[in-house]
């Protein structure tokens, strides 16, 4: 009986769930306007929160619809929510996978639908690449490679202990990401360019403060003349920095640092000289992504692989432009 | 210190040894205290200035003062743990408790009204330890009182809490700037780390409150079997409940020492799978997770265990790749050391190989 109950209360939510989502694609029933399903991963750090800021931002700037929906860093959420817009029979549908292998399923469905899929961020990895229109996001090589070129550039200076040798101590990401793969990758392949500079230590930091403070310390106490730190994000860097400042060094001066991301927090530690160096990590994907929606739906080519923009930060840009960044 | 600590171990099965040498082969701490010996022994040919410490701007600094400290969280949920495992029970949530104490404490500093000042500190730091005091009685309620089976009913808050833990940080990394929150990992007193005095300190407390009272027995009682020792006047349904919120406590101070050491909350990763390595840390101590018998000090050593281990990794240089490996492959040895069995099957195969007559006679 209970049971019973239960099912029957159960199931007039989920038709309930089921009207309300009807109601809203008739409400959009004047065709000109974009509908867009963008299904996002999560909301797990400032940079993803930013993302979905601007990808709101410039939905609503470009008179889009946006039909948004948070997986909280499940699969199945996500496909959930892709299959739902397939029945709202939105125009196009954008989504940064949460886990690169499982979507062929759902996305040929898309497919059948007439759907075009663009994917933002993240990568899938499927042999059909005919599933999706074209993949924006990072280059994460690219990025390793500006930090390398950075230090080659200034090599004289990084030179802290004047010994003619460059040690570089590496903060990897979670081992196995992609991220820290391309970024260890990208670094290698810059700073080959100058045998002086040498990695002479990497370890993971699994892309968290403590990580970084906790693999830093012991980095401090065991590798002799250290003369460079590169993180793979600003938050192992942020946390490099306090076991740099434990030990009686200073950040910045007695060890250069160079991160990358960009995020609010690394970007005032690179104002205030602890960081020498930030890759930026672009989260705001939202105008290309609708540019590139609009492409799209005109039927223009748009290229299987758009990188975002991205730049690069010294200390003297910092303080330029932190009091306008957004996140 | 030991004997206020630690019980005298269970001798071992037909092996009687009246002597010192006998008492220490058999003591269960002999292979984890080896262990963390032969990892420094390693650390110390791979880098012969490992051991050194220093005096760094009034206090002492160097691995092995990293290595206390560091080990400070994992020793105050670990022995909150021994006492939830006492009781044949288990605490899943005390990693989703720790980053819930962490948000609570570093949203209450940033919102104060003077962010860097001691009272504000105090207060957030208070608050909580009140909620994780909330937390640990709905812990006990659903074990206790409900009678669910402990993995399930702390699975419930382990999932949960981290979704609290997010929603009261709104997501964001939140940072509080107060020195006196900071001290609370990375502050010293007489030159030792106060993370570390705390951890102790806490360890001492429990160690009275357990052993120069009737508490431990009465745990170990309820642990062994709660029906029997309810029907023999031990209030086992409140001392059930009243561990699962010791346990809910001490991950709350873990929690704020974590966040403490990086001046920064993150409730995605905030003591992520300490839970682990607390249950870890007190079957390595030699606390059975069948309940009814644990070690304080075994616990102690179990954390600094962990701690050395965390450290040995990146000091030898092993890859990323392989870190995990290598600590699943130095837990194993120290459980395989540890066990009476194992150490048995290979006494009697090496025995087989010296001399294969005397097997056979």
């Amino acid at each position: 009986m209970v049971k019973k109950t239960v099912t029957a209360a159960s199931m007039l939510l989920v038709s309930v769930a089921a009207l309300a989502g009807c109601s809203d694609s008739d409400a959009s029933g004047d065709d000109d306007k974009i509908v867009m399903g963008f299904a996002q991963v999560g909301a797990e750090s400032g940079w993803r929160t930013a993302n979905t800021e601007s990808i709101k931002e410039s939905a609503e700037e470009a008179g889009f619809e946006l039909k948004f929906s948070d997986a909280q860093g499940k699969q199945e959420n996500q496909i959930k929510a892709i299959r739902s817009f397939i029945q709202q029979k939105v125009d196009v549908i954008a989504f940064s996978p949460v886990v690169e292998t499982g979507w062929d399923a759902v996305l040929q469905e898309a497919k059948r639908a007439n759907i075009p899929v663009i994917l933002t961020d993240r990568a899938v990895d499927s042999e059909d690449t005919s599933l999706y229109e074209t993949f924006l996001g990072s280059d994460f090589v690219l990025e390793g490679e500006k930090a390398g070129e950075w230090l080659v550039e200034n090599a004289a200076d990084s030179d802290v202990d004047g010994d003619g040798d460059i040690n570089v101590v590496q903060l990897e990401g979670t081992t196995g990401a992609a991220p820290a793969i391309d970024r260890a990758e990208g670094f290698a392949s810059a700073i080959a360019a100058d045998p002086a500079i040498e990695v002479t230590a990497s370890q993971t930091g699994d892309f968290t403060r403590d990580g970084g403070k906790q693999v830093m310390e012991s980095f401090l106490n065991s590798e002799d003349g250290i003369d460079v730190v590169f993180a793979h994000n600003d938050d192992m860097g942020l946390g490099a920095i306090e076991a740099i400042e434990a030990a009686g060094l200073e950040p910045g001066v007695d060890v250069k640092i160079i991160t990358v991301d960009a995020v609010h927090d690394g970007m005032e530690a690179l104002a205030e000289g602890k960081i020498n160096f930030i890759v930026e990590c672009n989260p705001l994907l939202g105008p290309q992504l609708m540019e590139l929606a609009e492409q799209v739906l005109d039927d223009e080519e748009v290229p299987e692989r758009v990188v975002t923009e991205e730049t690069t930060f010294t200390q003297e840009q910092a303080i330029e432009v932190l009091p306008d960044r957004k996140y | 210190m030991t004997d206020t600590l630690d019980r005298a171990p269970a001798p071992e099965r037909g092996a009687a040894r009246p002597g010192l040498a006998g008492r220490l082969l058999g003591h269960q701490l002999l292979w984890p205290v080896l262990a963390i010996i032969v990892m420094l022994v390693i650390d110390v040919i791979a880098n012969p200035s490992f051991l050194d410490v220093r005096i760094q701007d009034g206090h002492l600094y160097g691995n092995v003062i990293d290595i206390a400290r560091n080990s400070a969280p994992v020793m105050l949920v670990a022995l909150g743990m021994t006492l939830v495992i006492a009781t044949r029970g288990i605490d899943l949530s005390v990693g989703a408790v720790a980053a819930i104490a962490a948000a609570v404490a570093c949203t209450r500093i940033v919102e104060s009204a003077d962010e860097g000042a001691a009272s504000a500190t105090i207060l957030a730091s208070t608050t909580a330890l009140a909620v994780c005091v909330l937390l640990g009685v709905w812990n006990g309620f659903l074990v206790s009182v409900l009678g669910i089976q402990p993995i399930i009913a702390t699975l419930v808050l382990m999932v949960a809490g981290r979704g609290l833990a997010m929603l009261i940080t709104d997501g964001q990394i939140t940072t509080p700037t107060n020195d006196t929150f900071s001290n609370l990992a990375s502050g010293f007193v007489l030159g030792l780390p106060i993370a570390f005095l705390i951890a102790l300190g806490m360890v001492a407390l429990t160690a009275v409150l357990t052993r120069r009272t009737a508490l431990g027995m009465l745990i170990e009682a309820v642990g062994i079997n709660p029906d029997a020792s309810r029907l023999a006047g031990v209030r086992a349904r409140t001392i059930t409940w009243t561990v699962y919120v010791f346990g809910a406590v001490c991950a709350g101070l873990a929690g704020l020492i974590i966040a403490a050491n990086t001046n920064s909350v993150n409730a995605n990763s905030l003591g992520l799978w300490i839970e682990l390595d607390a249950i870890l840390a007190v079957v390595i101590g030699g606390t059975a997770l069948t309940g009814g018998r644990f070690s304080l000090a075994g616990t102690v050593v179990g954390a600094l265990l962990i701690a050395t281990l965390v450290r040995t990794i990146p000091s030898i240089g092993i890859p990323s790749e392989a870190n995990y490996l290598f600590k699943a492959f130095v837990v194993i040895l120290v459980c395989l050391l540890q066990s009476p069995r194992a150490r048995a099957a290979l006494r009697v195969r090496g025995r087989r190989g010296a001399q294969p007559k005397a097997v056979a006679a």
